[in-house]
């Protein structure tokens, strides 16, 4: 499949504000000693509002009529996409309610409660955006519930180590916020190669099933319906060359799942804050983040690649 | 809206394309292109129509594969369009509701009015039947001649798809393939028409005929070291001797 780099922005881009808002929304039940920190809070959900947006905006660019995106979110009842918009729209206003709480200094019931239903919008907009992926069964190597979950892990994770940054730019050494973000690079590293695992055992179609001639041997093209490329062939018919792939995967693991949790790790044993550490450690994560998602694209086949004679 | 159809009407109107007598002409592809230029889908935006590598959006594309080897082996034409499915996921995952089944007949259409061109149903479809226009920023897909079927301005056994009227060959068929005693339904039942990628689960509404099976020709038998030929081939070969 075609990497779009709007895409491939949006979904890193708002996945980490939605991570950053989830690990802000718990803030308020995880590290109470910094309620009332109005400007730690304000200008973290502020960044996770910003970075949302940003994403938002990014996957309009991806639509031949953007003018019309509003439409989107009429078919919540069968189109994940819709439910995607549908659940974005809805946590927008609770997200900035959460921002208005934090720069007050709110506390009460109805507060926590809001703060919870920010913490579950910002899942449930995620998981929404990796089942746009799962539920696609042309694409073999995405109709796995580990494609949803590692959208969820790298969300957790990206938010996590961003949030953990914030905390210490603030002179709020979260120790437990840190070891929470390194358990999750594990849990990502783990996902992530069992979903490549299974991916490269997926059977996609083959010339054979697609044309239904294997009842009479193995069938290859002999000549193709065009001769230039089409639209069809773009967008589907692209593939990225195994030892690039090789190489991704080893900086997407590396750099976004190892070399953050060093960091942290580092940041923990000498037991202050580390601004500079944490800030290298979220950006090493989105940086993997993205080398993952182009990676996620480009390495995955369609079914109609089977009609031009893949396997 | 993009649920499907809750009360389907039985009519699942739909093409049976006969593998064994196609010989791969793109007559239908050009005339589908012709007729749609200007029906419901117009335009069907070419890019550089004169330039060195024009390209454009098609309804209709003919492969050509060969299947088995040796003796056994053949080449096969294969045209390849939408299928009209009975579980479209490129309706379901539309998420504006511009992709529709519609009930009375399963034809499967975009509302060019309400398409966002995001994309997700050209993902979603396993035959590559979707196109999209990045001219109009629109996808375009197979209409089965919904402007031709109904249409009471033409005779009527022109009331077909294009790509039916004009296949030179007859390799075409189109009529009401939920219906047991239409004549296509006969056809797929006597030749054992089949699904595409059945394990998909789209369900298909068009069928493909499979080619015939072919007599096994008889191996052209190797003249045997030492033969004698006999009478005036023995003649001949003693004359070519000399």
């Amino acid at each position: 499949m075609k990497p779009a780099l709007s895409v491939i922005f949006f979904t890193t881009l708002s996945g980490l504000g939605y991570g950053l808002a989830f690990w802000l929304s718990l803030d308020w039940f995880l590290a109470p000693e910094r309620a009332g920190a109005a400007w730690f809070g304000g200008a973290g959900m502020a960044a996770a509002i910003v970075l949302i947006v940003a994403g938002l905006l990014s996957s309009t660019l991806h639509l031949g009529r953007p003018e019309r995106a509003w439409r989107a979110f009429s078919q919540w009842r069968t189109s994940w996409l819709s439910r995607e918009g549908v659940a974005a729209v809805v946590s927008m206003p609770v997200l900035a309610l959460i921002w208005l709480g934090w720069v007050i200094g709110a506390s009460g019931a109805l507060w926590t409660i809001l703060a919870l239903l920010g913490a579950l919008l910002a899942i449930a907009t995620v998981y929404c955006t990796g089942m746009i992926y799962q539920s696609l069964k042309p694409i073999a190597a995405w109709t796995s519930k580990l494609t949803t979950l590692v959208y969820l892990l790298y969300a957790a994770m990206t938010g996590a180590f961003a949030a953990a940054a914030l905390a210490s730019w603030f002179g709020f050494f979260g120790g437990v916020q840190i070891a929470v973000a390194i358990l999750l690079a594990g849990m990502l590293l783990f996902a992530k190669i069992a979903y490549w695992r299974r991916a490269a055992g997926a059977r996609g179609l083959t010339p054979e099933d697609a044309t239904g001639l294997g009842r009479i041997g193995r069938v290859r093209q002999l000549e193709a319906p065009h001769q230039t490329d089409n639209y069809i062939t773009r967008e589907m018919g692209f593939r990225v060359a195994r030892r690039h792939a090789e190489k991704l995967r080893l900086i997407a693991t590396g750099v976004g799942m190892a070399l953050p949790a060093l960091l942290g790790a580092v940041a923990i044993a000498t037991g202050g804050a580390a601004p500079a550490l944490l800030t290298a450690a979220a950006a090493a994560a989105l940086v993997g983040a993205i080398v993952e998602r182009w990676l996620f694209f480009a390495e995955a086949r369609h079914a109609v690649t089977a009609f031009y004679g893949a396997r | 809206m993009t649920s499907l159809p809750q009360n389907p009407s039985a009519k699942k109107l739909g093409l049976v394309i006969d593998l064994d007598t196609c010989v791969g002409c793109h007559a239908c592809a050009v005339n589908c292109k012709e007729w749609n230029a200007g029906g419901h889908m117009a335009p069907l935006t070419d890019l550089e129509p004169y330039g060195a590598e024009p390209e454009g959006v098609w309804f209709n594309r003919v492969h050509a594969y060969e299947a088995g080897d040796g003796a056994a082996g053949r080449t096969v034409h294969f045209p390849r369009s939408c299928l009209h499915c009975e579980e479209p996921a490129c309706v379901t995952v539309c998420p504006t509701g511009a992709s529709y089944k519609r009930a009375a007949d399963g034809i499967v259409l975009v509302n060019e009015d309400l398409c966002i061109g995001c994309k997700l149903c050209s993902w979603a479809c396993p035959y590559g039947a979707r196109e999209f226009d990045e001219d109009v920023g629109v996808m375009k897909k197979c209409t089965l001649c919904v402007d031709r079927i109904y249409n009471e301005t033409l005779p009527e056994a022109e009331r077909v798809p294009a790509c039916v009227s004009t296949c030179p060959v007859s390799a075409r068929h189109f009529g009401d393939l939920g219906d047991p005693e239409s004549d296509v339904s006969k056809l797929v039942a006597s030749r054992g028409g089949y699904d595409l990628a059945p394990d998909m689960g789209y369900r298909p509404t068009n069928k493909y005929l499979p080619p015939r099976a072919r007599p096994t020709p008889a191996p052209v038998p190797a003249a045997a070291a030492g033969e004698q030929p006999t009478g005036l081939l023995r003649w001949v070969d003693r004359l070519l001797s000399l």
